[in-house]
């Protein structure tokens, strides 16, 4: 495969032609923030905080869905990129009910984590407080659909690595959830293994194994690389 | 600001833990109490809320109309207004009550919960809940934001020593929840 030199945040870095600017920047310890992208799973472009600026193009790019080029200049952390990605996480914290306090991921959640780390102190817009559901018909797991952020890892992880795809995405704009399998609860999902690997992936506190109390739940990717490393290697190697 | 500014600190709809935690500065309130006069506070026996204050920190969300008319007098009052902790900041567990209509949340927590069974109304001794439960923003402008449930006595501390040195605080470390 061939080799492609571009320029990230002033620095030179190199890349195998067809990789995506996110995964070159994060090879060389450029971390561009995401949420709906996971190594290991394919790239939708779901949550737009991956965004970046590259020379000659008008329009910010989703790193994770942009291929690398030869002599590209990409900056990943201006201003005008950090205040588009503070907006992105208040939008998210407001259009659903997020209550870090009393949420089961409180201490460990990619959402609360990029809000601290993007300087995030307060929410500008007005909550929406929507009434959502809470399924818990599955015996060993949760859905709370406060806390769901539609970033379809969940979708991926079961459809790409566990191939039972019990999740989808039904419904338009701010109506959106994510079901399981037609629409019945998960408990009653045919297709649902119970492999729990939906629930490790999901960045947030909406997908959580029961009995799990306030700031209980800890969440394991670690099975995702050593499963995808055994298909591309053909190596049982974590 | 006067060679010892005057802190206040008030208490809306919240469950005081983020008072809890200012008293956890522990020896570090003599520090404090040299840097500034605290001149009103649920833990000082003030009955009014003093004119020219210069920094006041309010705990909790507005639920009440006492809350209501309290933060205006407050944010008239004092120059430099902080929401501290995430119930004054977000809403938090106070504004869990918003998912649903106010009557339905009052008939359940005193028609079907309480010893009594009826819902306390003694009108100009409890005040009555406002049908939403407003972010201290909602009401008035607010000048700084502290999040945390609660912020520990360390965010307090460098977050008001930073704001009596006329500095802007940081927003290092500042979270929602824990
Ligand atoms: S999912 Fe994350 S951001 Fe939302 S309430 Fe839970 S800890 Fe907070
Ligand atoms: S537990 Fe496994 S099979 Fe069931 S929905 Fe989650 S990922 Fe899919
Ligand atoms: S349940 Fe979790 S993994 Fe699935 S879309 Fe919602 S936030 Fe993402
Ligand atoms: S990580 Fe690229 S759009 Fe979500």
């Amino acid at each position: 495969m061939s080799v492609r030199t571009l320029e990230v945040d002033g620095k030179m870095i190199t890349a195998l032609e067809g990789q995506t600017i996110f995964s070159a920047a994060w090879d060389s310890g450029i971390h561009i923030p995401r949420l709906c992208h996971l190594g290991g799973l394919s790239d939708v472009g779901a949550c737009r905080l991956c965004l970046v600026e590259i020379d000659g193009q008008k329009r910010l790019q989703p790193s994770c869905m942009t291929k690398v080029a030869e002599d590209m200049v990409v900056r990943t952390n201006t201003p005008a990129l950090r205040a588009h990605r503070r907006l992105i996480v208040e939008l998210l914290l407001a259009e659903r009910n997020h209550v870090c306090s009393v949420c089961v991921l409180n201490g460990a959640c990619e959402l609360q984590d990029l809000a601290a780390q993007l300087g995030v102190d307060h929410v500008r817009l007005r909550p929406q407080y929507p009434t959502l559901d809470v399924d818990l018909s599955h015996d060993r797991f949760g859905l709370d659909h406060n806390r769901c952020i539609l970033c379809t890892r969940c979708v991926r992880v079961c459809d790409e690595v566990e191939g039972a795809h019990t999740w989808d995405v039904a419904g338009r704009g701010k109506n959106s959830r994510v079901i399981t399998d037609l629409g019945e609860p998960w408990g009653e999902s045919a297709s649902c293994t119970s492999c729990g690997k939906c629930v490790q992936v999901c960045p947030t506190g909406a997908l959580f194994s029961k009995g799990k109390t306030v700031a209980d739940m800890r969440k394991d990717r670690g099975f995702l690389r050593y499963i995808v490393t055994a298909r591309e290697k053909k190596l049982w190697i974590a | 600001m006067p060679a010892k500014p005057k802190l206040a600190t008030v208490w809306l709809g919240g469950c005081s833990g983020c008072h809890m935690s200012f008293l956890d500065l522990d020896e570090r309130l003599i520090e404090l109490a040299s840097l500034a006069d605290v001149c009103y506070s649920p833990i000082a026996d003030v009955k009014h809320f003093p004119e020219g204050i210069d920094i006041t920190l309010v705990e909790g969300a507005v639920a009440n109309t006492d809350h209501l008319r309290d933060i205006r007098t407050v944010r008239a009052r004092t120059k430099i207004l902080v929401a501290f902790g995430d119930c004054a900041v977000t809403g938090n567990v106070t504004a869990l009550r918003n998912l649903y209509h106010l009557d339905d949340v009052l008939h359940r927590a005193y028609n079907e919960l309480s010893i009594t069974g009826t819902i306390p109304s003694l009108e100009g001794i409890v005040p009555r809940l406002l049908p939403r439960v407003l972010r201290v923003q909602d009401v008035v402008s607010v000048d700084h934001f502290l999040p945390g449930c609660p912020p520990s006595a360390e965010a307090i501390f460098e977050f008001v020593a930073a704001l009596l040195n006329g500095e802007t605080p940081s927003r290092e470390g500042r979270r929602f929840g824990a």
